[in-house]
Protein backbone atom coordinates (compact mmCIF):
# COMPACT_ATOMS: atom_id res chain seq x y z
CA UNK A 1 0.00 0.00 0.00
CA UNK A 2 1.76 3.52 -1.13
CA UNK A 3 1.27 5.93 1.56
CA UNK A 4 0.36 8.71 -1.32
CA UNK A 5 -2.41 6.86 -1.95
CA UNK A 6 -5.45 8.70 0.10
CA UNK A 7 -8.80 6.62 1.06
CA UNK A 8 -10.85 9.17 0.34
CA UNK A 9 -10.24 11.98 -2.12
CA UNK A 10 -13.40 14.17 -2.04
CA UNK A 11 -13.63 16.85 -5.49
CA UNK A 12 -15.71 19.98 -4.49
CA UNK A 13 -15.47 21.90 -1.09
CA UNK A 14 -19.10 23.31 -0.50
CA UNK A 15 -21.76 22.06 2.06
CA UNK A 16 -21.69 18.77 0.11
CA UNK A 17 -18.25 18.36 -0.50
CA UNK A 18 -17.06 19.65 2.93
CA UNK A 19 -20.21 17.05 5.02
CA UNK A 20 -18.32 14.24 3.41
CA UNK A 21 -15.09 15.00 4.26
CA UNK A 22 -15.77 15.94 7.69
CA UNK A 23 -17.66 12.74 8.07
CA UNK A 24 -14.97 10.54 6.62
CA UNK A 25 -12.00 12.27 8.07
CA UNK A 26 -14.25 11.20 11.50
CA UNK A 27 -14.58 7.99 10.84
CA UNK A 28 -10.40 7.47 10.61
CA UNK A 29 -10.25 7.45 6.73
CA UNK A 30 -7.22 9.20 4.94
CA UNK A 31 -9.09 12.24 3.34
CA UNK A 32 -8.11 14.56 0.58
CA UNK A 33 -10.56 17.71 -0.88
CA UNK A 34 -9.60 19.46 -3.86
CA UNK A 35 -11.56 22.53 -4.12
CA UNK A 36 -11.75 24.19 -8.09
CA UNK A 37 -11.35 27.89 -6.35
CA UNK A 38 -13.17 31.36 -6.51
CA UNK A 39 -13.86 30.54 -10.38
CA UNK A 40 -16.10 27.90 -9.54
CA UNK A 41 -20.20 28.64 -9.35
CA UNK A 42 -20.21 28.72 -5.64
CA UNK A 43 -23.64 27.38 -4.82
CA UNK A 44 -22.77 26.71 -0.96
CA UNK A 45 -21.82 30.85 -1.02
CA UNK A 46 -25.41 31.72 -1.90
CA UNK A 47 -27.64 29.75 -0.20
CA UNK A 48 -30.51 31.19 1.99
CA UNK A 49 -30.45 29.26 4.97
CA UNK A 50 -33.29 26.85 4.96
CA UNK A 51 -33.09 23.13 7.14
CA UNK A 52 -36.46 22.69 5.23
CA UNK A 53 -38.68 19.83 4.76
CA UNK A 54 -42.61 20.49 4.29
CA UNK A 55 -43.05 19.68 0.57
CA UNK A 56 -40.07 17.34 -0.15
CA UNK A 57 -40.42 14.64 -1.82
CA UNK A 58 -43.84 15.79 -4.50
CA UNK A 59 -43.55 12.86 -6.97
CA UNK A 60 -41.35 10.99 -5.24
CA UNK A 61 -42.24 10.30 -1.29
CA UNK A 62 -38.82 8.34 -0.38
CA UNK A 63 -37.22 11.47 -0.47
CA UNK A 64 -39.57 13.44 1.64
CA UNK A 65 -38.85 10.32 4.18
CA UNK A 66 -34.79 10.76 3.59
CA UNK A 67 -35.20 14.77 3.95
CA UNK A 68 -37.28 14.13 7.69
CA UNK A 69 -34.67 11.87 8.53
CA UNK A 70 -31.49 14.28 7.39
CA UNK A 71 -33.53 16.99 9.87
CA UNK A 72 -33.61 14.52 12.94
CA UNK A 73 -30.02 14.55 12.66
CA UNK A 74 -29.50 18.35 12.43
CA UNK A 75 -29.75 18.26 16.39
CA UNK A 76 -27.39 16.27 17.75
CA UNK A 77 -25.33 17.28 14.51
CA UNK A 78 -25.03 21.18 15.12
CA UNK A 79 -24.32 20.05 19.03
CA UNK A 80 -21.56 18.22 17.17
CA UNK A 81 -20.14 21.21 15.46
CA UNK A 82 -20.23 23.51 18.10
CA UNK A 83 -18.15 20.77 20.34
CA UNK A 84 -15.79 20.04 17.31
CA UNK A 85 -15.22 23.42 16.22
CA UNK A 86 -16.50 26.27 18.86
CA UNK A 87 -18.68 27.61 15.60
CA UNK A 88 -22.30 27.92 16.38
CA UNK A 89 -24.16 27.44 13.66
CA UNK A 90 -27.05 29.10 14.83
CA UNK A 91 -29.96 26.31 14.23
CA UNK A 92 -33.21 27.58 15.37
CA UNK A 93 -35.69 24.93 15.29
CA UNK A 94 -38.73 26.84 15.29
CA UNK A 95 -41.02 25.13 12.19
CA UNK A 96 -41.84 26.68 9.32
CA UNK A 97 -45.06 28.50 7.86
CA UNK A 98 -45.71 28.29 3.85
CA UNK A 99 -48.47 31.30 3.35
CA UNK A 100 -50.79 30.84 0.96
CA UNK A 101 -52.31 34.01 -1.51
CA UNK A 102 -56.11 31.89 -2.84
CA UNK A 103 -58.44 29.42 -1.59
CA UNK A 104 -57.16 27.48 -4.91
CA UNK A 105 -53.24 27.68 -3.44
CA UNK A 106 -54.40 26.45 -0.45
CA UNK A 107 -56.47 23.35 -1.96
CA UNK A 108 -53.29 22.26 -4.10
CA UNK A 109 -50.77 22.60 -1.12
CA UNK A 110 -52.91 20.31 1.37
CA UNK A 111 -53.01 17.86 -1.52
CA UNK A 112 -49.50 18.35 -2.11
CA UNK A 113 -48.38 17.64 1.34
CA UNK A 114 -50.77 14.85 2.38
CA UNK A 115 -49.17 12.11 0.58
CA UNK A 116 -45.59 13.05 1.74
CA UNK A 117 -47.39 12.81 5.16
CA UNK A 118 -48.91 9.07 4.47
CA UNK A 119 -45.76 8.32 1.93
CA UNK A 120 -42.83 9.91 4.34
CA UNK A 121 -44.27 10.50 7.52
CA UNK A 122 -43.32 14.64 7.09
CA UNK A 123 -46.68 16.04 9.18
CA UNK A 124 -48.41 19.26 8.53
CA UNK A 125 -51.31 20.98 9.47
CA UNK A 126 -53.56 23.79 7.18
CA UNK A 127 -54.22 26.84 9.01
CA UNK A 128 -56.94 29.35 8.00
CA UNK A 129 -56.14 33.38 8.51
CA UNK A 130 -57.37 33.16 11.60
CA UNK A 131 -55.18 30.65 13.39
CA UNK A 132 -52.07 31.56 11.07
CA UNK A 133 -52.49 35.41 12.34
CA UNK A 134 -52.21 34.17 15.84
CA UNK A 135 -49.45 32.26 15.40
CA UNK A 136 -47.30 34.38 13.19
CA UNK A 137 -49.34 38.04 13.89
CA UNK A 138 -47.23 40.24 11.63
CA UNK A 139 -49.11 38.73 8.19
CA UNK A 140 -51.21 41.10 5.84
CA UNK A 141 -54.36 40.72 4.75
CA UNK A 142 -53.57 39.41 1.54
CA UNK A 143 -52.52 36.42 3.09
CA UNK A 144 -55.46 33.65 3.00
CA UNK A 145 -53.59 31.00 5.21
CA UNK A 146 -50.87 28.68 5.53
CA UNK A 147 -49.54 25.33 6.10
CA UNK A 148 -47.37 24.45 9.11
CA UNK A 149 -44.07 21.88 9.28
CA UNK A 150 -43.01 21.26 12.79
CA UNK A 151 -39.84 19.96 11.50
CA UNK A 152 -38.60 23.06 9.60
CA UNK A 153 -35.39 25.01 10.48
CA UNK A 154 -33.09 27.10 9.96
CA UNK A 155 -29.55 28.05 9.96
CA UNK A 156 -26.54 30.58 9.16
CA UNK A 157 -25.61 28.69 6.16
CA UNK A 158 -22.26 30.26 5.92
CA UNK A 159 -21.47 29.46 9.40
CA UNK A 160 -22.57 25.93 8.29
CA UNK A 161 -19.76 26.27 5.56
CA UNK A 162 -17.41 27.54 8.13
CA UNK A 163 -17.51 24.86 10.73
CA UNK A 164 -17.71 22.27 8.41
CA UNK A 165 -14.16 23.53 6.67
CA UNK A 166 -12.88 23.69 10.29
CA UNK A 167 -13.88 20.23 11.25
CA UNK A 168 -13.21 18.78 8.44
CA UNK A 169 -9.34 19.95 8.66
CA UNK A 170 -8.97 19.36 12.23
CA UNK A 171 -10.34 15.91 11.38
CA UNK A 172 -7.41 15.34 9.38
CA UNK A 173 -8.88 16.36 6.00
CA UNK A 174 -6.18 17.82 3.61
CA UNK A 175 -7.95 20.92 2.12
CA UNK A 176 -6.28 21.81 -1.35
CA UNK A 177 -7.30 25.30 -2.78
CA UNK A 178 -7.48 26.64 -6.09
CA UNK A 179 -7.21 22.43 -7.47
CA UNK A 180 -9.73 22.49 -10.94
CA UNK A 181 -9.38 19.14 -11.71
CA UNK A 182 -9.03 18.55 -15.20
CA UNK A 183 -9.18 14.94 -15.99
CA UNK A 184 -10.16 11.70 -13.53
CA UNK A 185 -8.31 8.05 -13.95
CA UNK A 186 -9.25 4.68 -12.22
CA UNK A 187 -6.72 1.91 -13.12
CA UNK A 188 -6.49 -1.38 -11.31
CA UNK A 189 -8.68 0.06 -7.86
CA UNK A 190 -6.63 3.36 -7.64
CA UNK A 191 -8.50 6.54 -8.97
CA UNK A 192 -5.72 9.20 -10.53
CA UNK A 193 -6.89 13.13 -10.12
CA UNK A 194 -5.15 15.63 -12.28
CA UNK A 195 -4.50 18.78 -11.65
CA UNK A 196 -2.16 21.18 -13.86
CA UNK A 197 1.18 18.95 -13.63
CA UNK A 198 0.21 17.53 -10.20
CA UNK A 199 -1.46 13.92 -10.04
CA UNK A 200 -4.06 13.05 -6.56
CA UNK A 201 -4.07 9.16 -6.06
CA UNK A 202 -7.03 7.56 -3.93
CA UNK A 203 -9.08 4.32 -3.34
CA UNK A 204 -12.60 6.15 -3.21
CA UNK A 205 -13.14 9.52 -5.18
CA UNK A 206 -16.70 11.74 -4.76
CA UNK A 207 -17.92 13.85 -6.65
CA UNK A 208 -19.07 17.00 -4.97
CA UNK A 209 -18.88 19.48 -7.58
CA UNK A 210 -22.00 21.01 -7.70
CA UNK A 211 -22.78 21.79 -11.33
CA UNK A 212 -18.89 20.87 -12.33
CA UNK A 213 -20.18 17.29 -12.28
CA UNK A 214 -21.77 17.56 -15.31
CA UNK A 215 -18.15 17.16 -16.65
CA UNK A 216 -16.19 15.22 -14.51
CA UNK A 217 -19.15 11.98 -14.13
CA UNK A 218 -18.52 10.49 -17.62
CA UNK A 219 -14.66 10.50 -16.99
CA UNK A 220 -15.98 7.99 -14.23
CA UNK A 221 -18.55 6.29 -16.01
CA UNK A 222 -21.64 8.11 -14.01
CA UNK A 223 -24.11 10.32 -15.29
CA UNK A 224 -24.76 13.81 -13.91
CA UNK A 225 -27.17 15.94 -15.86
CA UNK A 226 -27.71 19.15 -13.51
CA UNK A 227 -28.10 22.52 -14.66
CA UNK A 228 -28.16 25.89 -13.33
CA UNK A 229 -31.29 27.52 -11.57
CA UNK A 230 -30.87 31.06 -10.34
CA UNK A 231 -32.22 32.31 -7.20
CA UNK A 232 -32.06 35.50 -6.59
CA UNK A 233 -32.95 37.10 -2.66
CA UNK A 234 -33.10 40.13 -0.86
CA UNK A 235 -31.39 41.52 2.69
CA UNK A 236 -33.16 44.54 4.65
CA UNK A 237 -31.54 46.48 7.14
CA UNK A 238 -31.35 45.25 10.43
CA UNK A 239 -34.82 45.05 12.46
CA UNK A 240 -36.27 44.34 15.72
CA UNK A 241 -37.20 40.86 15.73
CA UNK A 242 -40.66 40.60 14.36
CA UNK A 243 -40.69 36.54 12.69
CA UNK A 244 -40.03 34.35 15.29
CA UNK A 245 -40.55 31.13 13.10
CA UNK A 246 -38.73 30.49 9.97
CA UNK A 247 -41.18 30.26 6.29
CA UNK A 248 -40.11 29.41 3.05
CA UNK A 249 -39.73 32.95 1.80
CA UNK A 250 -38.66 35.23 4.15
CA UNK A 251 -36.29 34.50 7.18
CA UNK A 252 -35.30 36.92 10.14
CA UNK A 253 -31.52 35.96 10.91
CA UNK A 254 -29.93 36.19 14.50
CA UNK A 255 -28.71 39.88 13.82
CA UNK A 256 -32.13 41.23 12.67
CA UNK A 257 -31.75 41.39 9.17
CA UNK A 258 -34.84 39.51 6.95
CA UNK A 259 -33.44 37.58 3.74
CA UNK A 260 -36.62 37.60 1.22
CA UNK A 261 -36.16 34.68 -1.11
CA UNK A 262 -36.17 33.58 -3.66
CA UNK A 263 -36.62 33.33 -7.99
CA UNK A 264 -36.49 29.74 -9.62
CA UNK A 265 -35.06 31.10 -13.02
CA UNK A 266 -34.12 29.39 -16.16
CA UNK A 267 -30.82 31.52 -17.34
CA UNK A 268 -28.04 29.14 -17.93
CA UNK A 269 -24.73 29.86 -16.08
CA UNK A 270 -25.89 34.15 -15.71
CA UNK A 271 -26.36 34.62 -11.39
CA UNK A 272 -26.83 38.21 -11.64
CA UNK A 273 -29.75 40.12 -10.03
CA UNK A 274 -32.22 42.04 -12.04
CA UNK A 275 -34.76 44.53 -11.79
CA UNK A 276 -38.11 42.73 -12.36
CA UNK A 277 -37.32 40.13 -9.89
CA UNK A 278 -36.18 42.05 -7.24
CA UNK A 279 -39.24 44.27 -7.72
CA UNK A 280 -41.19 41.08 -7.16
CA UNK A 281 -39.61 39.78 -4.12
CA UNK A 282 -40.12 43.02 -2.63
CA UNK A 283 -43.92 43.03 -3.35
CA UNK A 284 -44.70 39.62 -2.52
CA UNK A 285 -42.27 40.43 1.16
CA UNK A 286 -44.61 43.47 1.41
CA UNK A 287 -47.59 41.59 0.95
CA UNK A 288 -46.57 39.12 3.71
CA UNK A 289 -45.33 41.39 6.19
CA UNK A 290 -46.53 44.92 5.29
CA UNK A 291 -44.51 46.44 8.01
CA UNK A 292 -41.63 45.78 5.60
CA UNK A 293 -43.13 48.88 2.74
CA UNK A 294 -40.66 51.21 5.32
CA UNK A 295 -37.50 48.76 5.37
CA UNK A 296 -34.42 49.55 3.65
CA UNK A 297 -33.25 46.78 1.24
CA UNK A 298 -29.42 46.95 2.02
CA UNK A 299 -28.14 43.67 -0.40
CA UNK A 300 -29.41 41.62 -3.14
CA UNK A 301 -27.80 38.36 -4.75
CA UNK A 302 -28.35 35.93 -7.48
CA UNK A 303 -26.92 32.41 -7.11
CA UNK A 304 -27.06 29.06 -9.25
CA UNK A 305 -28.96 26.08 -7.55
CA UNK A 306 -27.75 22.77 -8.69
CA UNK A 307 -30.86 20.84 -10.35
CA UNK A 308 -30.75 17.49 -11.56
CA UNK A 309 -33.81 17.25 -14.26
CA UNK A 310 -36.60 16.02 -11.51
CA UNK A 311 -34.80 18.10 -8.41
CA UNK A 312 -33.88 15.19 -6.83
CA UNK A 313 -30.71 14.03 -5.82
CA UNK A 314 -28.00 11.76 -7.45
CA UNK A 315 -26.11 9.37 -4.98
CA UNK A 316 -24.56 6.41 -7.17
CA UNK A 317 -21.53 4.30 -7.16
CA UNK A 318 -20.05 4.14 -11.15
CA UNK A 319 -20.05 0.56 -11.96
CA UNK A 320 -17.51 0.83 -14.63
CA UNK A 321 -15.27 2.07 -11.73
CA UNK A 322 -15.80 0.65 -8.18
CA UNK A 323 -14.83 2.88 -5.60
CA UNK A 324 -16.26 5.96 -7.74
CA UNK A 325 -19.11 8.27 -6.30
CA UNK A 326 -21.28 10.93 -7.26
CA UNK A 327 -23.16 12.95 -4.42
CA UNK A 328 -25.22 15.95 -5.74
CA UNK A 329 -28.16 17.47 -4.61
CA UNK A 330 -29.74 21.53 -4.54
CA UNK A 331 -30.26 20.82 -0.76
CA UNK A 332 -26.81 21.08 0.90
CA UNK A 333 -27.88 22.57 3.89
CA UNK A 334 -30.97 20.04 4.82
CA UNK A 335 -28.77 17.12 3.90
CA UNK A 336 -26.04 18.10 5.67
CA UNK A 337 -25.77 15.72 8.73
CA UNK A 338 -26.77 13.23 6.30
CA UNK A 339 -24.62 13.43 4.11
CA UNK A 340 -22.03 13.62 7.06
CA UNK A 341 -22.58 10.60 8.78
CA UNK A 342 -24.34 8.14 6.25
CA UNK A 343 -23.61 9.15 3.05
CA UNK A 344 -19.39 9.24 3.90
CA UNK A 345 -20.06 5.70 5.31
CA UNK A 346 -21.88 4.37 2.38
CA UNK A 347 -18.97 5.90 0.53
CA UNK A 348 -16.20 3.86 3.23
CA UNK A 349 -18.26 0.57 2.98
CA UNK A 350 -19.83 0.95 6.43
CA UNK A 351 -23.51 1.81 5.93
CA UNK A 352 -25.35 -0.53 7.25
CA UNK A 353 -28.28 -0.36 4.44
CA UNK A 354 -26.68 0.52 1.36
CA UNK A 355 -29.60 0.20 -0.79
CA UNK A 356 -31.12 3.03 0.85
CA UNK A 357 -29.57 5.01 -1.92
CA UNK A 358 -30.90 2.84 -4.99
CA UNK A 359 -34.23 5.04 -5.46
CA UNK A 360 -31.71 8.17 -6.12
CA UNK A 361 -29.52 6.52 -8.67
CA UNK A 362 -29.15 8.39 -12.17
CA UNK A 363 -30.67 5.30 -14.19
CA UNK A 364 -34.06 7.27 -13.82
CA UNK A 365 -32.65 10.13 -16.29
CA UNK A 366 -32.22 8.71 -20.01
CA UNK A 367 -28.23 9.07 -20.93
CA UNK A 368 -29.52 10.61 -24.86
CA UNK A 369 -32.06 13.44 -22.63
CA UNK A 370 -30.50 16.83 -23.54
CA UNK A 371 -31.35 18.09 -19.99
CA UNK B 1 -24.58 61.87 25.65
CA UNK B 2 -23.11 65.23 25.68
CA UNK B 3 -19.33 65.76 26.07
CA UNK B 4 -16.76 68.31 25.40
CA UNK B 5 -17.17 68.61 20.99
CA UNK B 6 -14.95 65.87 19.03
CA UNK B 7 -14.39 68.94 16.39
CA UNK B 8 -14.64 72.57 16.78
CA UNK B 9 -16.27 75.07 14.86
CA UNK B 10 -14.03 77.07 11.96
CA UNK B 11 -15.83 79.09 9.15
CA UNK B 12 -19.74 77.66 10.10
CA UNK B 13 -19.49 79.41 13.59
CA UNK B 14 -19.96 82.41 10.39
CA UNK B 15 -23.54 80.67 8.96
CA UNK B 16 -26.63 81.70 10.80
CA UNK B 17 -28.17 79.54 13.13
CA UNK B 18 -31.19 77.02 13.33
CA UNK B 19 -32.72 75.12 15.96
CA UNK B 20 -33.69 71.24 16.13
CA UNK B 21 -33.69 68.79 19.07
CA UNK B 22 -31.66 66.13 19.64
CA UNK B 23 -33.45 63.46 22.09
CA UNK B 24 -36.09 66.28 22.61
CA UNK B 25 -33.64 68.95 24.22
CA UNK B 26 -33.52 71.85 21.88
CA UNK B 27 -29.93 72.76 19.80
CA UNK B 28 -28.90 75.33 17.62
CA UNK B 29 -26.55 74.30 15.25
CA UNK B 30 -25.11 76.00 11.58
CA UNK B 31 -27.50 76.22 9.00
CA UNK B 32 -26.45 74.43 5.65
CA UNK B 33 -24.53 71.45 7.23
CA UNK B 34 -24.89 67.83 7.55
CA UNK B 35 -27.33 66.31 10.30
CA UNK B 36 -24.07 64.58 11.33
CA UNK B 37 -21.79 67.74 11.41
CA UNK B 38 -24.02 69.54 13.12
CA UNK B 39 -24.50 67.33 16.03
CA UNK B 40 -20.57 66.51 15.93
CA UNK B 41 -19.79 70.48 16.76
CA UNK B 42 -22.81 70.08 19.57
CA UNK B 43 -21.05 67.52 21.63
CA UNK B 44 -22.86 64.65 20.40
CA UNK B 45 -20.76 61.65 20.67
CA UNK B 46 -22.94 58.56 21.02
CA UNK B 47 -25.47 58.42 17.31
CA UNK B 48 -26.34 54.87 17.05
CA UNK B 49 -25.70 51.97 18.92
CA UNK B 50 -25.21 48.65 17.24
CA UNK B 51 -28.21 45.56 16.87
CA UNK B 52 -26.12 42.90 18.56
CA UNK B 53 -23.83 43.55 20.71
CA UNK B 54 -24.94 47.41 21.63
CA UNK B 55 -22.17 49.29 21.72
CA UNK B 56 -21.76 53.18 20.76
CA UNK B 57 -21.06 54.31 17.74
CA UNK B 58 -20.55 57.76 16.10
CA UNK B 59 -19.75 59.10 12.51
CA UNK B 60 -16.52 57.80 11.12
CA UNK B 61 -16.55 58.18 7.62
CA UNK B 62 -18.58 61.16 6.77
CA UNK B 63 -19.11 60.82 3.22
CA UNK B 64 -22.14 57.80 3.27
CA UNK B 65 -20.15 54.89 3.30
CA UNK B 66 -19.44 53.73 6.47
CA UNK B 67 -23.17 53.71 7.91
CA UNK B 68 -22.38 54.63 11.54
CA UNK B 69 -23.88 58.21 11.69
CA UNK B 70 -27.36 56.49 12.09
CA UNK B 71 -30.18 58.42 13.72
CA UNK B 72 -33.52 58.26 13.72
CA UNK B 73 -34.66 61.82 11.89
CA UNK B 74 -38.35 63.08 12.05
CA UNK B 75 -38.96 59.42 12.83
CA UNK B 76 -37.70 57.72 9.77
CA UNK B 77 -34.99 54.95 11.36
CA UNK B 78 -31.65 54.31 10.09
CA UNK B 79 -31.31 57.29 8.24
CA UNK B 80 -27.26 58.44 7.44
CA UNK B 81 -26.51 61.68 9.26
CA UNK B 82 -24.09 62.60 7.20
CA UNK B 83 -26.23 62.19 4.08
CA UNK B 84 -28.95 64.56 5.36
CA UNK B 85 -29.35 67.95 5.53
CA UNK B 86 -29.98 69.57 8.78
CA UNK B 87 -33.71 71.78 8.46
CA UNK B 88 -35.05 74.00 11.03
CA UNK B 89 -37.52 72.12 13.87
CA UNK B 90 -35.94 68.92 12.85
CA UNK B 91 -36.82 66.08 15.46
CA UNK B 92 -33.21 63.93 15.48
CA UNK B 93 -32.83 60.73 17.71
CA UNK B 94 -29.89 58.30 18.61
CA UNK B 95 -31.18 54.89 16.89
CA UNK B 96 -31.25 52.14 19.31
CA UNK B 97 -30.38 49.19 17.50
CA UNK B 98 -32.09 47.64 14.80
CA UNK B 99 -34.92 49.47 13.16
CA UNK B 100 -38.50 48.95 14.23
CA UNK B 101 -41.07 49.43 11.38
CA UNK B 102 -44.70 49.61 13.17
Amino acid sequence: MSTDVVDCLVIGGGLVGASVAYGAAKSGASTLLLDEGDAAVRASRGNFGLVWVQGKGDGLPVYAAWTRQARLMWTDFAAELLADTGVDVQLRETGGYWFGFSDEEMEQRQAMLQPLWDQGGVPFQMLDYSDLKARVPRIGPAVVGGSFCPLDAHVNPLRLLHALHKGMTQAGTRLINGAPVQDLAWDDGIFTATVGTATYRARRVVLAAGLGNRKLAPMLGLHAPVVPNRGQILVTERLQPFLASVTNKARQTEEGSVQLGSTEEDVGYDDRTTLPAMKALARRGVQTFPLLANAKLVRAWGALRVMTPDGFPIYEESAECPGAFIVTCHSGVTLSALHCKRISAWILGNEVNPDSTRAFSSGRFSKGEPA
Amino acid sequence: MMEEALFQPTLVSERPRIEIRFNGTPLEVPAGTSVAAALLVSGVAQFRTTPVGRSSRAPWCMMGVCFDCLLEIDGKPNVQGCMTAVKENMDVRTQWGAARYE
